[in-house]
């Protein structure tokens, strides 16, 4: 169960191939309705149902949230993860009936800033096309920032700049191109808040040149893209309700629960919002930590588990589900 | 020194270095020895990307010398809180990301500090806060909102419309005041005897 939100029925109005690894879904409500209000940096989670499996993956919606008329998310097809994005690129198709979450977001503006400073790697794009549309239709100063492989794979790269002229600024690494971060994070005016959305790695360097730069804590924003990796299959007691589940190689923790006809609470099924934070009652093993949401001291306490992304190794795992 | 009365009322800290390109200092009488002490902890050159604005005011004037041997880059020392303002504002309004500002003295001069940088944009979480010295509050009427500076009575008169307030621990950072309220709106001719209680 998803805590707070409830399920829309959406018909698939367009599907858009942007370039080799990225295509664009649009969705309309199934009774004709206007959508949720949602605001920039908001995200669905989509419903797959694929054959025997549901998968349930989060995705920022990009399209405007002046225009409730249909949400629009980008996918880009990921040959080596879980198939959620190859089950949208191969099997979704315009007319299609599908099952969306109500809008949840856990990476908005803070709307005191002087100016919001965007920093983008690859399809973490996504979140900044609705900022952006949010920003530009109040006025409000911004300035974007999006590294890239090649032009080609600079996402919405041409849309942006259309849009918003000297406001975006694109690096391609095929051209030798870098962000200048620490000249960038320098010349900044006061109030000036800094979101981040992009690989973990662009995250943490531009997490880490912040703070030693002085940037407070409440400035810096950010949003991981952690869809759940696969890994080897374990298997789990589940104490209260009294079951064992075995969590599949493409499976994760939670889907593995839910699968067993247990409904505990999520939001953002990426390891950051902590609504489906689960007490560990005994383990003999390894936990294999992949959130963002427990501290350090928590994953080595070994009393907790984010069953969202998070797996384990090792002989038995016993928790309070 | 400061009890957490109500959610409003302000919690100051220890100033600590923070890691920043520039610092920024706000002080006001015996607020420099928090200075003076953080200065201890400082690493090696934290004061070459500094900025101190000192206020003496009626106690502080033996901080001076102290102050000006930790060679920040720039030392100004104002005659009143209120002659100071203008030259903070002016430093906030050209300042960049990285700056970090450290408030320290009376509750008056912090909440006159951190009203400047929070109208320049400034988060009241990210501001470093000690408070030293007098206990003397800033407070609003809320009948006229006037402004009376350094009361250290309870109850107080507003040196404005002349009503005999309870002051509140009530405390808005918006206004840089606490609250005062009219003690006896039912009986005006019933005088409390005033206490000074925040010396």
């Amino acid at each position: 169960m998803s805590a707070g939100t409830s399920k829309i029925d959406v018909t698939v109005t367009d599907v858009v191939t942007v370039n080799e690894l990225v295509k664009r879904f649009h969705f309309r409500r199934a009774d004709g309705q206007l959508l949720p209000t949602f605001s920039g940096g908001a995200h669905i989670v989509v419903e797959m149902r694929d054959d025997d499996r549901t998968r349930l993956n989060p995705y920022s919606l990009m399209s405007s949230p002046l225009d409730t008329r249909d949400y629009t998310i980008s996918v880009r097809r990921d040959d080596t993860g879980r198939g959620g994005s190859l089950f949208m690129h191969q099997r979704v198709k315009p007319g299609m009936g599908m099952v969306i979450s109500s809008p949840v977001n856990l990476f908005s503006l803070d709307l005191r800033a002087r100016k919001h400073l965007m920093i983008a790697g690859g399809i973490g794009i996504t979140p900044f096309m609705a900022q952006t549309s949010q920003l530009s239709g109040d006025g409000s100063n911004f300035e974007l920032h999006y590294t890239c492989r090649t032009e080609a794979l600079g996402t919405y790269a041409d849309v942006l700049r259309a849009r918003y002229g000297r406001r975006i600024h694109l690096y391609r690494d095929d051209q030798g191109e870098r962000l200048p971060l620490e000249q960038l994070l320098a010349s900044q005016p006061l109030g000036t808040h800094l979101y981040i959305c992009g690989p973990a790695g662009m995250i943490d360097w531009v997490r880490r040149t912040a703070a030693e730069a002085g940037w407070p804590d409440d400035t810096v924003h950010f949003e991981h893209f952690a869809a759940p990796q696969p890994g080897k299959p374990f298997d789990v007691t589940l104490a209260l309700s009294g079951k064992q589940i075995h969590v599949g190689e493409q499976q994760s923790l939670l889907e593995a629960i839910e699968a067993a006809g247990i409904d505990p609470p999520y939001l953002c099924r990426g390891g950051v919002c902590g609504q489906c934070e689960t007490k560990v009652i005994s383990y003999d093993g390894k936990f294999l930590h992949n959130d963002h949401w427990l501290s350090e001291e928590e994953h080595r306490s070994g009393c907790k588990i984010m069953p969202c992304v998070s797996r384990f190794d090792g002989k038995s795992l016993v928790l309070e589900r | 020194m400061t009890a957490n009365s109500i959610l409003s009322r302000p919690v100051y800290g220890t100033l600590s270095p923070q890691p920043g390109r520039n610092h920024l200092f706000v002080a006001d009488a015996e607020g420099a020895a928090a200075i003076l002490d953080m200065a201890k902890a400082a690493p090696k050159g934290f004061f070459a990307d500094a900025h101190i604005i000192f206020v003496p005011g009626d106690t502080g004037a033996h901080y001076v010398e102290a102050l000006k041997s930790l060679q920040a880059a720039r030392f100004y020392e104002g005659p009143s809180t209120a002659a100071a303002l203008p030259r903070l504002r002016q430093t906030l309004a050209t300042a960049h990301m990285g700056l970090r500002i450290y408030l320290a003295g009376t509750e008056g001069l912090i909440g006159l500090a951190m009203q400047a940088a929070m109208e320049a944009g400034f988060d009241h979480a990210s501001i470093q806060t000690e408070h030293r010295g007098s206990l003397a509050r800033r407070i609003q009427c809320v009948h006229c909102k006037g402004i009376t500076e350094n009361v250290t009575t309870q109850p107080a008169t507003c040196s404005h419309c002349g009503l005999v307030l309870l002051v509140r621990d009530h405390y808005s950072r918006r206004l840089a005041a606490f609250q005062g309220v009219c003690i006896n709106a039912e009986d005006p001719t019933e005088i409390p005897q005033a206490e000074e209680i925040f010396r």
